[in-house]
C-alpha cells in the first residue's frame, strides 16, 4: 500500500492533538448513535458504491459488523471515504471513529502515527501478474523483464529490494497513476505489472483478455491489511478487534448468517452458548462495554469471515480472489482468533 | 436653395438587393471557404482524408458497436472477460452510465428525497433565465430572488429543516454538488471579487494592504492545497467535538479561491478606465460610490466579460478537484463507480470518462456562449 511521507508528515505533527480526541469512544458512539468509518474513496471489493450509491465491499462490511456488535443494526454506520494522504488525518482528527481502509499495518503507523492496529482482517503482499504466454511459473524466472509499477508506492521499493536479492536484472516502468501503469501493461509496454496481489485480481479482470494473464505465486512483501483506531481508548480497540475474531471464531464453528438463529436456539456446545450470549452470567460482552449477544448480533449482521470474505472479494464477486493466506489457521491460512471465553 | 424638384437627386433610399447567386449559393460558399487557394485545396483533402480515417471508426466504437441495456458488468465484457460479448468486441459501455445515471447526478442524495433536487433545480431555472435574458423585465428584484432569496430556500430544501427530513452533505455528490459548488462560487466570488478590486485600488492604506494579502496568499497558493487544508489540518485544530460540515469547508475554499482571481480580472477592467471618467463624474457632484456604480463598474464590468466568464469556466472545472478531499463531483462518481466489480470491464472507465468529459463540455460551452451573447449585446461602441 502506499505510504507518503506528506501523510507521516501529517500525522507526526498532530500526535498531540489526536490523543486528546480520543477518549470514550464508545460513549460518543452510543451517543451520536453511529459510527463514523474511514473507508477508501473507491477500491474494487473494498469500498465501492453499488447501483443505488449504497456502500458495499469488504472494509465496508467490517464497519457494518462494528455497528451491528454495537447496535445490532448494521445500517447505522456513516462512511468517510479518503484518499491515500486523508485517511489518518481523518482518523487523528476524530471524523472518524475506526479505519476500515486497505491499510499495511507497519511499525512506524502503529507508533509514529498515534494509532493503534491489533487485527489483520486481509493478509495481503506484493505480487506479480505476467502474460500468459511468456510461459513464467515463478517469479524467480523474470531475469531482464520490463516491469510496470506505480512510483512513489513501497511497491517500486520492495520491487527493486527483491530483485537486487535474488540477482536479477529488471526494467522498471515507471507511471505515477494506476490508470497509466494499467495502459502501459494493456498495450504491452512491459511484461510483468506488480501490485499488491488484491489489487492484481481486480487489473486483470479489466484485461481484454484476463485469461492470458497469471498472478504468478510469490508474494514479495508482507502487507497485513486491518483496522486502526486512535491510541488512547482501549476499551473502543477492544471492540474493533473482537468484532474481527468473532467473526472468524464463527467461521469456526460454522456459524453463518443463515443458520445462527437456528444453532442459537439448539445448540447445546457451550462454547457455542458462550458465544452467541446464551450462556447464564456471562460476561462476555458486558466486559465489551456491549451487550451479551453482541458476537450474534454481529453474525446475523453480516455474517462470519468466510461469507464477507466470498461475498466481496471472493468467489461470490467478480474478482474470485483465493482465500490463500486468509484461510482459517485449521485449513491452512493465517486467520486466527484468540478463545472467546 | 431650392433643391426638392431636383429630379436627378433620389429622395428615399433603394431597397436592398438580395447578393448575387455566385456569392450564397452553397457552392459559392465552399469555394471560398475550402477551395479559394491550392493551398486550401490540399488541407480541404487532408482534412476529409483525416476525417475519412478517424469518424467511422469513432462512431463505430460510440454508437454501432456499443452496449446500450444492462445491469451489470456481463453486456460490456467479453466471454473471456465473463461477459457475453463476442471476443475481441470493444465498444462505448452506455449500459453502464445508464445503470448509474441517477447515481452520476444526485450522488447517494435518498432515493426517495430526491424530488427535493429536481425542485430546488426547477427554482434556479426558474429563476436564472430571465436573468439571463435581457429583455425580461425586473431584473432587480430577480437578482434579490436568486442571490438572496434562492440560497436560502436551496439550503432548507437540500439539507432539511421545516418538517424535510435531514439530509447530511456526504450523501450529496455527482453534477448536484458540481452545480452547487459552481454556484456558491460564482455567486460570491463576482461581488466578493469587486470589492477586492476596488479594495486593491483604494487609497486607505489598511484597506488596500488587507485587499493586496487576501489576493497574493489565495493566488499564490493552489486550490488543492486550499482544499486539503480545510479538509485535513482543519480538524486539527479545531477544539474537540467541532466540527464544521466538510461540504461547507470546500464551499468556502472554492468560493474566497474564486474571489480572488475574480479581484484581478475585475481590477483589469478597471484600469482600463481613463481618468476622465472618474473626474468628469466628480465634478458632476457624485460621491465615491455613485461614480464607481454607475459610471465606472458598468464600463470596466463590460470590457472584462470575457475574463469573467473565463474564471466561471476554470472555476466550473475545478470543482472536481474536491474528489481528492473525499468528496464526489461529477467526475468523482463517475470515477468511483469505475471500483465497483460488478462494473469492471476494459470500456467502463472509458465510456464514464466520455459521459464525464460530455456533460462537463455542454455547460462550460453553454457558459462560454452565453458570455459570447452578452459582448455582442452590450457593445456599445467600443468594438474596434
Amino acid at each position: 500500500m502506499k505510504k507518503t511521507i506528506l501523510s507521516a508528515a501529517i500525522g507526526a505533527a498532530v500526535l498531540g492533538a489526536a490523543s486528546a480526541a480520543s477518549a470514550a469512544t464508545l460513549a460518543d458512539v452510543k451517543a451520536k448513535g453511529f459510527v463514523q468509518c474511514v473507508v477508501n474513496t473507491g477500491l474494487a471489493g473494498f469500498a465501492s458504491p453499488d447501483a443505488s450509491g449504497n456502500w458495499t465491499g469488504f472494509d465496508v462490511d467490517y464497519c457494518k459488523a462494528v455497528a451491528s456488535a454495537i447496535f445490532a443494526d448494521a445500517t447505522k454506520v456513516k462512511y468517510t471515504p479518503t484518499t491515500g494522504q486523508t485517511r489518518f488525518p481523518a482518523l487523528q482528527s476524530g471524523e472518524g471513529d475506526v479505519l476500515f481502509r486497505n491499510t499495511t499495518w507497519t511499525i512506524s503507523r502503529d507508533t509514529a502515527l498515534g494509532l493503534n492496529f491489533r487485527t489483520v482482517n486481509y493478509y495481503d503482499g506484493q505480487g506479480f501478474m505476467v502474460p500468459k504466454s511468456l510461459n513464467v511459473k515463478s517469479a524467480l524466472e523474470l531475469s531482464g523483464a520490463a516491469v510496470c509499477v506505480q512510483s512513489g508506492t513501497t511497491t517500486e521499493l520492495n520491487l527493486a529490494d527483491y530483485f537486487k536479492a535474488n540477482n536479477l536484472q529488471y526494467n522498471p516502468v515507471v507511471f505515477e497513476k494506476f490508470e497509466e501503469v494499467n495502459a502501459a501493461y494493456a498495450a504491452g509496454r512491459c511484461d510483468v505489472y506488480t501490485t499488491d496481489q488484491s489489487g492484481l485480481y481486480a487489473v486483470r479482470l479489466g484485461q481484454t483478455n484476463p485469461d492470458d494473464h497469471v498472478v504468478l505465486p510469490e508474494i514479495i512483501s508482507k502487507e497485513p491489511l486491518g483496522p486502526a483506531v486512535r491510541q488512547g481508548d482501549d476499551q473502543w480497540f477492544d471492540i474493533v478487534s473482537w468484532t474481527h475474531y468473532a467473526m472468524i471464531q464463527a467461521e469456526e464453528f460454522g456459524i453463518t448468517q443463515a443458520n445462527v438463529d437456528e444453532i442459537r436456539k439448539s445448540t447445546t456446545n457451550p462454547d457455542v452458548k458462550r458465544f452467541l450470549g446464551v450462556e447464564k452470567d456471562s460476561k462476555i460482552g458486558t466486559d465489551l462495554g456491549l451487550t451479551n449477544d453482541w458476537a450474534y448480533n454481529i453474525i446475523k449482521g453480516v455474517g462470519n469471515y468466510g461469507e464477507v470474505f466470498e461475498r466481496n472479494i471472493g468467489k461470490g464477486s467478480p474478482l474470485k480472489i483465493e482465500r490463500g493466506l486468509n484461510a482459517l489457521w485449521s485449513k491452512g491460512g493465517l486467520q486466527y482468533a484468540p478463545p472467546i471465553r | 436653395m431650392e433643391t426638392r424638384n431636383l429630379s436627378y437627386v433620389r429622395d428615399s433610399m433603394l431597397p436592398p438587393e438580395p447578393a448575387p447567386d455566385n456569392s450564397r449559393s452553397s457552392a459559392a460558399w465552399i469555394r471560398a471557404n475550402l477551395l479559394a487557394t491550392p493551398k486550401d485545396v490540399v488541407f480541404t483533402l487532408l482534412a476529409i482524408v483525416l476525417l475519412a480515417y478517424a469518424l467511422p471508426g469513432i462512431i463505430n466504437w460510440l454508437f454501432i458497436q456499443a452496449s446500450w441495456v444492462g445491469s451489470d458488468r456481463s453486456v460490456c465484457a467479453t466471454v473471456v472477460q465473463g461477459g457475453l460479448q463476442p471476443n475481441g468486441w470493444s465498444g462505448a459501455c452506455w449500459a453502464f452510465v445508464e445503470d448509474r445515471f441517477a447515481q452520476f447526478i444526485f450522488g447517494r442524495y435518498p432515493l426517495d428525497q430526491r424530488w427535493r433536487v429536481l425542485l430546488t433545480l426547477g427554482l434556479f431555472i426558474a429563476l436564472l433565465a430571465p436573468m439571463l435574458i435581457p429583455k425580461a423585465p425586473k431584473k432587480g428584484l430577480n437578482a434579490l430572488l436568486l442571490f438572496v432569496v434562492f440560497p436560502v430556500v436551496a439550503f432548507f430544501l437540500l439539507s432539511g429543516g421545516f418538517g424535510l427530513s435531514h439530509v447530511e452533505t456526504p450523501l450529496w455528490g455527482g453534477l448536484m454538488v458540481t452545480l452547487i459548488l459552481s454556484f456558491v462560487g460564482i455567486a460570491v466570488s463576482l461581488p466578493l471579487g469587486i470589492l477586492l478590486a476596488l479594495g486593491r485600488r483604494s487609497k486607505m492604506p489598511v484597506i488596500k494592504t488587507i485587499c493586496v494579502v487576501f489576493i497574493e496568499v489565495i493566488r499564490g497558493v493552489p486550490l488543492i492545497t486550499v482544499l486539503f487544508m480545510a479538509n485535513v489540518m482543519l480538524p486539527l485544530f479545531l477544539p474537540t467535538g467541532w466540527t464544521i460540515d466538510n461540504f461547507l469547508r470546500a464551499l468556502v475554499g472554492v468560493a474566497l479561491f474564486a474571489s480572488a482571481y475574480m479581484a484581478e480580472v475585475i481590477r483589469g477592467g478597471l484600469q482600463a478606465i481613463p481618468k476622465g471618467q472618474t473626474e468628469g463624474s466628480e465634478s458632476l457632484g457624485l460621491s465615491y460610490w455613485q461614480t464607481t456604480r454607475l459610471i465606472i463598474l458598468p464600463q470596466a464590468i463590460k470590457l472584462v466579460i470575457p475574463g469573467i466568464v473565463n474564471t466561471f469556466i476554470g472555476l466550473f472545472k475545478d470543482t472536481s478537484l474536491v474528489s481528492i478531499i473525499g468528496m464526489f463531483d461529477l467526475l468523482g462518481i463517475v470515477q468511483l463507480n469505475f471500483r465497483d466489480p460488478s462494473w469492471i470491464s476494459p470500456v467502463v472507465p472509458l465510456t464514464g470518462l466520455i459521459f464525464a468529459g460530455f456533460m462537463f463540455w455542454v455547460f462550460c460551452f453553454g457558459m462560454s456562449r452565453y458570455s459570447a451573447f452578452m459582448e455582442r449585446h452590450l457593445d456599445t461602441g467600443h468594438k474596434r
